[in-house]
């Protein structure tokens, strides 16, 4: 359980990370937070030939929240996004999903950011960037590019990060009036990976029916799966029944040693339901409070 | 491989170390300076056992590479009380019999620590929150949460004069009858 040998940098400028991974190519690494590489590091399930650690990149440790966004730097931990009065009054479901991540002392150190660009199928905020439809902020010595959550995200584990690139910073949509969002998971302990999770977003007409109904999934397919479920609930009141949503949850999960794929499904389809509910409620007491 | 030159100031000690770039910080602590507190369980972040504090805040020392934490601040168990005193929390640990083995302790010592500046009066239910990522092995949480509330109660005394006799023999019954 100690990681293979490898080199290691700490920059302490973005242009000197830039230009070090520029240099490595394909032998280099990112080290964020390193709550997640560590251990893959530990159990010699990635054996990386150079990190390169941006943990001294100080102008990366942001997070912003502006009527459009939350813009959250590489380097922000999970724990700074997650106290962040801003944050939580701009886009609320990132609060309630990060507190979904692991327990306080790992969020101490891991980071939003790294969270994204590690790409687990199994994590909360790769669904909530996927969900809000946010973007990541992908920099090199070639310049800067802004990469959609839809083509982020390519596989488990798998981003569209290139050699040479640093994730610089995610922006996560702010949520607009009348709308409203909930987080609902099942985990075997809390804390543990979910075994199945959905983050929704319900956006309420003027007379509070429903008018747009989005989710994104946490360990059901290969990638943060989102599903626009609006038509199922089109035009209910924001306090009806909305079971019907549950019909239009078309997932088709893997079975492994948590679960079976039968019973993600069912998962899939009860946490949507009771997700629904609570982002119609939560858009309408935004709305009272605001 | 690379070698470091790192310079780790451990419970207010400077230590200078020279250490491989894939030296753990847990091993740092353990191996290079001596500081066996410290407690190793899983090695992958799960357990706590090798909680520490960096620069204040809780961390998996075995999910840190020591050259990662060079200039920093690191607090270990061993740092936690002043001579011979027992802290707060780990004289509450003792008053209700919070440790067993004591293989877990260390962690549980430095996340409730550091817990209770964040949150100084918590309810049973936060307690709980604040242990949830720490494991003990031994048997159950009653104790380590009645020591957290135990804990916060003479921190408050310590900080406000004299303990109040009656309080404390009410949180006693409550906490050790669990």
């Amino acid at each position: 359980m100690k990681p293979p040998p490898f080199d290691y940098s700490r920059p302490s400028s973005v242009d000197e990370a830039l230009s070090v991974l520029a240099s490595l190519g394909a032998d280099g690494k990112v080290l964020a937070g390193g709550q997640s590489l560590v251990p893959l590091l530990s159990m010699r399930l990635a054996a990386p030939h150079h990190l390169v650690d941006i943990n001294r990149l100080a102008s990366l440790a942001y997070v912003r929240g502006d009527a459009d966004a939350v813009r959250v730097g590489a380097i922000a931990r999970h724990a700074d996004v997650e106290a962040d009065a801003d944050a939580a009054r701009v886009q609320p479901l990132l609060r309630r999903a990060l507190r979904l991540v692991a327990h306080p002392t790992i969020r101490n150190r891991g980071t939003t950011v790294g969270s994204l660009a590690h790409a687990d199928p199994a994590a909360e905020m790769p669904a909530v960037l996927a969900v809000l439809g946010g973007t990541v902020r992908l920099a090199s010595t070639a310049g800067i590019r802004e990469v959609a959550a839809a083509d982020f995200f390519a596989g488990p584990l798998e981003c569209a990060l290139r050699p040479g690139e640093l994730a610089v910073e995610a922006a996560f949509p702010a949520a607009p009036a009348r709308s409203g969002s909930a987080v609902e998971e099942v985990s075997r302990r809390h804390g543990d990976y979910a075994v199945c999770g959905v983050c929704v977003v319900v956006t309420l007409d003027d007379d509070r029916h429903i008018s747009s109904v989005r989710a994104g999934y946490v360990s059901v397919a290969p990638t943060p799966l989102v599903l626009d479920l609006t038509e199922a609930v089109r035009g209910r009141a924001y306090d009806a029944p909305l079971d019907a949503v549950r019909g239009a949850v078309d997932v088709e999960p893997e079975a492994d040693i948590h679960a079976t794929a039968d019973y993600r499904r069912h998962l899939a389809g009860v946490l949507t339901v009771r997700a629904v509910q609570a982002a119609a409620r939560d858009a309408v007491e935004r709305e009272v409070a605001a | 491989m690379s070698e470091h030159e790192i310079r780790l100031t451990v419970n207010g000690a400077a230590h200078d170390v020279q250490v491989p770039a894939r030296r753990l910080l847990s091993d740092c602590l353990r191996h290079d300076l001596g500081l066996t507190g410290t407690h190793v369980g899983c090695e992958h972040g799960v357990c706590g056992a090798c909680t520490v504090l960096l620069d204040g805040r809780p961390v998996r020392s075995c999910l840190l590479l020591a050259v990662a934490a060079d200039g920093q601040h690191v607090t270990t168990v061993e740092g936690l009380a002043a001579d011979d005193d027992l802290s707060p929390v780990q004289q509450a640990f003792q008053d209700c019999h919070g440790l067993q083995c004591g293989f877990c302790t260390p962690g549980f010592l430095t996340t409730i620590t550091a817990g209770l500046r964040d949150n100084p009066q918590p309810s049973e239910d936060e307690a709980r929150e604040m242990v949830a990522g720490n494991l003990c092995r031994c048997t159950g949480y009653q104790n380590i949460v009645a020591a957290v509330l135990r804990a916060a109660e003479l921190t408050r005394s310590c900080n406000s004069g004299p303990p109040d006799a009656a309080e404390s023999r009410t949180v006693d019954e409550g906490t050790l009858a669990s």
